[in-house]
């Protein structure tokens, strides 16, 4: 498939290495699942393999919905690669939040709180077609330019699942309020924003949802825990 | 008015210095009854004792509280002994505050009240997790680490941020020590000196792989799945001898070690960082230092790990974490040294760090 091309790395993600090369004529980026040493053969088979699956539907899955996502261009469960589109100019929202703050542009400006709700719109739209993303990091988020008006690019499905249920969908919110809280300073508001613009534009599902995640918050906080 | 309190607090520093600030840390939220002294980051002493039950046994609250109150002053004897350290000589009293077992608790925070009262110190009341931290950190040298840690009450992975030390990822439900000490249980594995070390050392002999339930949510992890589907089945498979304790003990330790390497690894890529820090009991394990080695190494990263004498619930660590809190003005007055089950790591303001 891609033998013989020069292929540049562009990151080491969670899952895999990024490199960028050129596919019948694309820009394309192939994502490199490779084998984990640390892991028993047997189980790493098993996760690469359902994370390829898992990321391959769902990227599909929101296309048709018409949430942004690469397209998906080639999956080689041999060598565990997925060629993707590459986008130009693209950027994640968590440097992108770094390189903002550092201009001295508050959590607070209306730039950034326009971004939480176009955050939680998106993330209304993708749950309420029951897509649970499983591992919403302000990483797993790309801008493309203009960055104040264009869609949200949502990427990185591996642990990606389908259910109905408000439950995994709280879950889901859980852990992107946390990964904002604990990288990017003074986000308190911001994330309220995020969720009050997801509770508001989302019906009862997402009041649902919401009130979910209420619970979801108090169990970590009601924790026993010693030794 | 300004410059009079800088150049005060300069002068308290420089006399901090000069004295060489020495605490005493007392430590028993388990079932790990430790003291221990540190001077200016060096471990003067560091005595502890476990309260180790039958096989098949966990520890109970009431039990452990007995325990602690029979060694605790025996422990305190040869921690002074050790460092060679008079009471006079000691500058702040530092405690567990929390999180951990009640009545544990409630027994060491009496002695280290009593102590200040008795020796006319002042009192440090230490968030547990940030013990292990602080403690690591201090062993290791590590600057700025993702950390990992991991014991039988706790499985959090701890990024530091602008003065809190937040929580990225944490189990949903039982800690990873937990569930290991429950397996152990379930096998009849002793408890001497320490469940896991048990299930460690039969685990070496291992061979035979048994896929179980692999339980990852972003960062977070859950381990409830996979002790339930071992509680059904391990009796079974034993005596069908499809596979032995030790292969059993074995695949145990490669899925739930796989799951904090995984999420460790999500924590390090979103935070761009290139440090990971293992402590807490399960810390000890060799099989989990080796594992998340080789995740650093196929990113470039690099692993700090402690030995058993600071992974392991002890006084120092908390001694630590009280001098480093001390030394940036911190005191507990008496009214306030109460103790508490729960007690968020996030919630404690960093006030040593920039």
């Amino acid at each position: 498939m891609l033998n013989g091309m020069d292929r540049e790395l562009v990151t080491q993600g969670a899952e895999g290495r990024l490199y960028a090369t050129e596919w019948l004529g694309h820009s394309v980026i192939v994502k490199h699942r490779f084998s984990k040493q640390y892991r028993h053969p047997d189980l790493d088979i098993y996760i690469t393999n359902e994370r390829m699956k898992a990321e391959a539907r769902a990227l599909t899955r929101c296309r048709s919905y018409g949430i942004k996502t690469p397209a998906v261009y080639d999956v080689d469960f041999n060598k565990s690669e997925i060629v993707l589109e590459k986008f130009t100019d693209s950027v994640t929202i968590r440097n992108f939040i770094y390189e903002t703050v550092k201009n001295k542009l508050t959590m607070d400006s209306p730039v950034m709180l326009n971004m939480a709700e176009r955050i939680g719109k998106l993330l209304v739209k993708m749950h309420s077609n029951n897509i649970i993303h499983g591992d919403l990091t302000t990483s797993n988020m790309l801008l493309v330019p203009p960055y104040d008006l264009s869609d949200i690019i949502l990427i990185d499905f591996g642990l990606s699942s389908v259910d109905e249920r408000a439950e995994d969908k709280a879950v889901d919110l859980y852990v992107l309020e946390r990964a904002i809280l604990s990288t990017h300073p003074n986000t308190e508001h911001f994330v309220a924003h995020l969720l009050a613009t997801y509770e508001n534009t989302g019906g009862e599902s997402a009041r649902d949802v919401i009130k979910r995640l209420n619970e979801v918050r108090l169990r970590g906080r009601k924790k026993l825990c010693f030794g | 008015m300004v410059k009079n309190r800088r150049s005060l607090r300069s002068n308290y520093y420089l006399l901090a210095i000069i004295k060489m600030v020495m605490v005493i840390g007392l430590e028993g939220s388990a079932n790990k009854i430790g003291v221990g002294i540190i001077q200016d980051g060096k471990v003067l002493s560091n005595p502890r004792r476990t309260y180790i039950t039958p096989p098949g046994q966990g520890f109970i609250p009431h039990d452990t509280a007995k325990h602690h109150q029979a060694h605790v002053l025996e422990v305190l004897q040869e921690a002074l002994a050790e460092a060679g350290a008079d009471p006079q000589d000691v500058d702040a009293i530092a405690f567990t505050k929390g999180p951990g077992m009640a009545a544990p608790l409630i027994s060491v925070a009496v002695v280290a009240r009593t102590i200040s009262q008795l020796w006319n110190k002042p009192l440090i009341a230490v968030n547990h997790c940030i013990g292990h931290i602080e403690m690591g950190r201090l062993v290791t040298g590590a600057e700025n680490p993702t950390v990992l840690y991991v014991s039988g009450g706790n499985t959090q992975i701890i990024a530091y941020l602008e003065r809190k030390y937040r929580i990225f990822g944490e189990t949903i439900d039982l800690a990873v020590g937990n569930c290991l000490d429950r397996f152990a249980r379930i096998l009849m594995l002793s408890n001497d000196p320490s469940p896991g070390y048990n299930i460690e050392q039969m685990a070496k002999k291992g061979k035979k792989y048994l896929p179980l339930p692999y339980c990852v949510k972003g960062m977070d992890v859950s381990f409830s799945g996979i002790l339930s589907y071992l509680e059904e089945r391990a009796n079974k498979l034993l005596k069908t001898q499809q596979y032995t304790k030790a292969d059993l003990c074995f695949s145990l330790q490669e899925t739930v070690f796989a799951m904090l390497v995984e999420t460790t690894e999500r924590a390090m890529a979103h935070c761009g960082s290139q440090e990971v820090l293992i402590c807490g009991g399960v810390g000890c394990n060799i099989r989990l230092q080796e594992m998340m080695g080789k995740m650093c190494e196929e990113r470039g990263a690099k692993l700090y790990a402690t030995d058993e004498s600071f992974c392991i619930d002890n006084g120092a660590m908390i001694a630590q974490a009280g001098y480093l809190m001390y030394n940036s003005g911190l005191t507990t007055p008496l009214s306030d040294t109460w103790v508490t089950q729960r007690f968020r790591t996030d919630d404690v303001p960093v006030t040593w760090r920039e």
